[in-house]
């Protein structure tokens, strides 16, 4: 990620291209530097050819959907990858989880350590949330020192274990501010199931985990909570009390 | 969510049923005609956006509706029509399948008429959409009232009380009020109550802090003229007030508004 490894091995193909069709009409120079900056590098191929191009806006689109600090997901992509999940939910009715993390007394750290400690406790709790999860999972950092992960095709009786393994593995690892200078860490997690075969909206479901964030942290920190009732289906016990014979001889 | 506090208009009732084909759209029409008859100033809304069909209750097909205010074509109040029965209303009109997703902008329209009607009547009745989506259960929160519409079937009370299980763990609302359509029996829908009361209690009141009760707004006996008024596009109602499905969802009419 640092852009001093990328940048000599990609010259800006300023002069060389300056003829080129794009390049006189397309205002590219911006877009090429905070490529350059962020370490990504600048497009392989001719400047101005389609397929430089097509690199050019892939390597923007990639930018625009990380966040800085992490290299995880960002708010936005986020949200992108929450809806998808939406739509596979609704057609599929497979189960899928989603849990919003919270660093428990982050302005602590910050006020005690400093703010660049801070950065690095984010960058090792999302490190750490990343190599817990699933290859499928997404993992996003969506506010100061907020992450959310989507986990496709999570059956509601895996939630707590699955909840409660990246909560460990955040609690059990030190964060290395300074050399030979360590701090514990702890996350609150809340975690809601995406209602099966229903379209919900990413509102509604953010919203209800939340909730459950919320009762992570008012409970004491340190822990998850995952939403009771996620499944509103009506089990066969519950059929068998509402079809009970009475109902339909209790006419008194 | 509208508040309460500033409730100064009428009484918004969501009426939803879980399971389509039980009646819903019926009841409404022909509730509003009742209550209309009482003197209420009476508003129904077609907030099934996806499958509307009140137009096709009413035998009305109205050239402005909602889905012609939710595009910014006309004015709500332009869209506001005169029913048969004595009541306004408010139809969603083809095209409303795009709305039939709560985006923002939905929730934000529906929210809009909502606070526009309010003033206006002292009913509003919104039919929803079947089905326990989040556009209905958005639709319901909006309501100060739920009304569940029935049958005897036993899918129709698995998917009513379904939705009654969804309304508890996702909504503050408490109260939740009943109507059992197409009994065979006197007393059938009391008993339909209290059997899904006791269920309500075993499995969903017992997770709560506090118990969601059921209540019983009216039974509505099964009759043969129900089908022939829907199939001559009439409102019972008003063309046989006196069958006994007209009587029953009078009888519901004086409750509701007795509260």
């Amino acid at each position: 990620m640092d852009p001093r490894e990328s940048a000599p091995s990609h010259p800006r193909p300023q002069g060389a291209a300056e003829d080129a069709r794009p390049q006189r009409t397309l205002r590219l120079d911006v877009a090429l530097q905070l490529l350059e900056q962020s370490g990504h590098g600048l497009p392989p191929g001719t400047p101005g050819s389609d397929a430089w191009l097509q690199a050019l806006v892939d390597a923007l689109v990639d930018l625009s959907s990380r966040d800085a600090l992490t290299g995880l997901a960002n708010r936005r992509s986020f949200e992108l990858a929450l809806s998808r999940e939406i739509d596979r939910v609704a057609r599929s009715g497979e189960p899928a989880l989603l849990l919003v993390l919270d660093i428990d007394h982050f302005k602590r750290v910050n006020d005690t350590h400093g703010h660049a400690a801070g950065d690095l406790v984010i960058r090792a709790v999302g490190r750490a949330l990343a190599e817990t999860v699933r290859p499928m999972d997404l993992v996003a950092r969506v506010g100061g020192e907020e992450f959310a992960i989507v986990l496709p095709n999570c059956p509601a009786a895996f939630g707590p274990q699955v909840a409660e393994r990246i909560r460990m593995r955040v609690a059990r690892q030190p964060v290395e501010i300074a050399a030979g200078e360590h701090v514990n860490v702890t996350v609150s997690v809340g975690g809601a199931f995406a209602p099966q075969w229903v379209r919900t909206t990413a509102r509604l479901w953010m919203d209800r985990t939340d909730l459950q964030l919320y009762r992570a942290k008012s409970e004491g920190r340190n822990r998850c909570c995952l939403e009771p009732t996620a499944v509103p289906l009506v089990s066969a016990e519950e059929k068998g009390l509402l079809f009970a014979s009475s109902t339909f001889q209790d006419l008194t | 969510m509208i508040s309460s506090g500033t409730n100064t208009g009428a009484c918004i009732t969501a009426i939803t049923s879980g399971k389509g084909g039980v009646g819903k759209t019926f009841v409404s029409a022909n509730l509003a005609a009742a209550l209309a008859r009482q003197g209420e100033r009476v508003l129904v809304l077609d907030a099934d956006l996806g499958l509307a069909n009140l137009d096709v209750v009413l035998n009305l097909y109205p050239k402005l509706t909602l889905h012609d205010v939710f595009t910014g074509q006309t004015k709500l109040e332009d869209a506001i029509l005169p029913a048969p029965g004595g009541f306004s209303v408010l139809l969603a009109g083809s095209g409303m399948i795009e709305y039939s997703r709560l985006t923002p902008t939905v929730r934000d329209q529906l929210q809009e008429v909502m606070q526009h009607v309010r003033p206006r009547f002292d009913r509003v009745l919104l039919d929803t959409g079947a089905g326990i989506s989040d556009v209905v259960l958005y639709t319901v929160s909006l309501a100060d009232e739920v009304l569940i519409v029935a049958t005897p079937e036993p899918t129709s009370l698995t998917d009513a009380y379904a939705t009654i299980k969804v309304l508890a763990t996702t909504q503050p609302r408490r109260l939740i009020r009943l109507l059992v359509n197409q009994v065979q029996r006197p007393g059938e829908g009391r008993a339909i109550r209290k059997q899904l009361q006791l269920v309500v209690d075993r499995f969903v009141n017992s997770g709560l802090d506090q118990p969601v009760m059921i209540e019983l707004l009216g039974e509505v006996p099964f009759d043969t003229s129900v089908r022939e008024s829907v199939i001559k596009r009439e409102l019972l109602f008003v063309r046989a007030p006196g069958a006994p499905a007209s009587v029953g969802i009078a009888a519901a009419a004086t409750k509701h508004i007795a509260g």
